[in-house]
């Protein structure tokens, strides 16, 4: 089964406040992504593949062309799709890891990493006890796991960005550059934990430029150039 | 919570707001198009119309805007400080949402009011009595909710004060001796009194320093995952929408001008206006 069916997706981005500049960012996408595979999207910075991970989680808003997705409940247009039905996709079943991490200040890492979690298991404790299982397995030090993450290092907030995404196991998760400020010890247990989620059924695009993390992780991969598939 | 066509919290439809004299072309000579919010030809001043949304059960909405963009005329309405002009809120908490709550009687607004809504002001003296101490401002809103137990009114004023950070010992003091962010958290302590099922934030955290208005984002970000209390959030102040909601409302000259998921309004805004908005964005 397909989990995602992307038919002659455009994106163009119309500039108002610079006199109705278009900037063409994708055009003529299709590609359909079987349930459970790893997609790895590549190409240059600027490329569209960001771009294209936006449209799919509707941050950003196609010009044309649809994203069919099979959710749990049936297959749904995603570009199409009211905000609301987006709000309850992305609640139970479509997750976005964004290249950097962007959390509510005065939260400590223990807590922004359950997030997805506290909304479906109303027990918070048992939550952060999976949360530290991960950030333990990620190699965080354990004196950072109550402080705030907004003063950690770049490869500290990545890992606690990671985990905060699959914690939850989503069905569907759209990762960009889960590996890029990472030592190559931990880029191994990046890499191996979404190897351990995807055995879970989750399906899972991902963005990078890492030719070993490309290698060990995805099934096959989409090229970008100039906001096309080559 | 599930959100289908039929479990909505609030359905707004319509709402319009006007001062002065409207004639039957004041709406279509108003608006973003124009700039403005002045009739040329009768001088009526329109504050908000046609106004459209639902808000579901547990959700956050956000109204963005500049000021005098007709986002807290919107709250205002709903909460019925202000007599619409013309429009329908339909609350699924009263009467099974069958009636447009800004047609009931005065008596019947207020018992909506004091039993199902809250509201926190950016002004704390809007929304606190400072005559009262911050005990006797909470048991004010217990008392209208028809809570007539002194003990249990204590206990629950303290416990609202303790969820909310204020130091107990404090109950008796008058909120005029407390610091800004202690007042703000009275005053949401005072709107969530009852439990109520809506609740507005009518920019809360403008005129904080940054680290009271962190904690005061903590609050609300907690009081709405643990209580699930559906909120519209009013703020100029982008962070504070990104934050807190889900889905975002973008004024301008009393209409909405474009709305969709939070995060699709600050990365992709689609509206010429929404678009400067969010490129001035520090």
């Amino acid at each position: 089964m397909n989990i995602l069916t992307v038919n002659d997706l455009s994106k163009v981005f119309q500039l108002h406040i610079l006199n109705n500049k278009k900037l063409e960012a994708l055009k003529n996408i299709n590609f359909s992504m079987a349930e459970g595979e790893i997609i790895g999207l590549t190409g240059k910075s600027g490329s569209g593949k960001s771009s294209l991970m936006k449209c799919i989680y509707r941050t950003y808003l196609a010009s044309s062309g649809e994203i069919i997705y099979e959710s749990a409940k049936g297959s749904i247009n995603l570009v199409a799709a009211t905000d609301h039905e987006m709000i309850e996709l992305r609640k139970n079943e479509i997750t976005y890891c964004s290249q950097f991490l962007s959390v509510i200040p005065r939260v400590p890492a223990v807590d922004v990493v359950c997030e997805n979690l506290f909304r479906s298991q109303n027990d918070k404790n048992t939550s952060r006890e999976k949360a530290k299982e991960m950030l333990e397995q990620l190699g965080l030090p354990n004196e950072l796991w109550d402080a705030y993450p907004v003063t950690f290092s770049g490869g500290e907030q990545q890992r606690i960005n990671v985990a905060r995404a699959i914690i939850a196991a989503p069905r569907l998760l759209l990762i960009d550059e889960p590996t890029a400020s990472l030592d190559p010890k931990t880029k191994d247990v990046v890499i191996n934990m979404l190897l351990e989620l995807k055995k879970e059924g989750t399906s899972i695009v991902c963005i990078s430029h890492d030719e070993y993390t490309l290698e060990k992780l995805v099934d096959r991969r989409l090229h970008l150039h100039l906001g096309a598939i080559a | 919570m599930k959100r289908t066509d039929e479990n909505w919290l609030l359905k707004v439809s319509n709402l319009t707001k006007i001062y002065g004299e409207p004639d039957e072309n004041t709406i279509a000579n108003t608006g973003p198009e124009v700039n403005s919010n002045i009739c040329p030809n009768t001088g009526s001043i329109v504050a908000c119309a046609n106004i459209n949304f639902e808000l579901y059960p547990g959700e956050v909405l956000g109204i963005v805007g500049e000021s005098g963009s007709g986002k807290s005329t919107v709250v205002k309405l709903l909460y019925f400080d202000m007599e619409k002009s013309y429009g329908e809120a339909l609350f699924s908490a009263h009467q099974a949402g069958e009636i447009n709550i800004l047609d009931e009687s005065n008596q019947m607004k207020r018992k909506i009011r004091n039993h199902l809504m809250g509201m926190v002001y950016q002004n704390p003296r809007d929304g606190l009595n400072f005559r009262f101490s911050s005990g006797g401002n909470i048991a004010e809103k217990l008392i209208m909710g028809g809570n007539f137990n002194v003990a249990s009114i204590r206990n629950r004023a303290t416990d609202l004060l303790e969820k909310t950070e204020v130091p107990v010992l404090r109950l008796d003091d008058r909120p005029s001796s407390f610091s800004g962010g202690m007042q703000q958290r009275v005053q949401i302590s005072k709107a969530i009194a009852n439990n109520p099922p809506l609740l507005f934030l009518d920019e809360v955290t403008t005129g904080l320093d940054v680290s009271v208005q962190a904690r005061v984002l903590d609050l609300i970000r907690e009081l709405q995952q643990d209580l699930g209390i559906a909120m519209i959030v009013v703020s100029h102040d982008l962070s504070v929408i990104r934050m807190l909601t889900d889905r975002t409302l973008v004024m301008k000259n009393g209409r909405i001008v474009e709305r969709g998921l939070t995060d699709q309004i600050l990365q992709d805004p689609q509206h010429a206006y929404a678009q400067l908005l969010v490129s001035s964005l520090l």
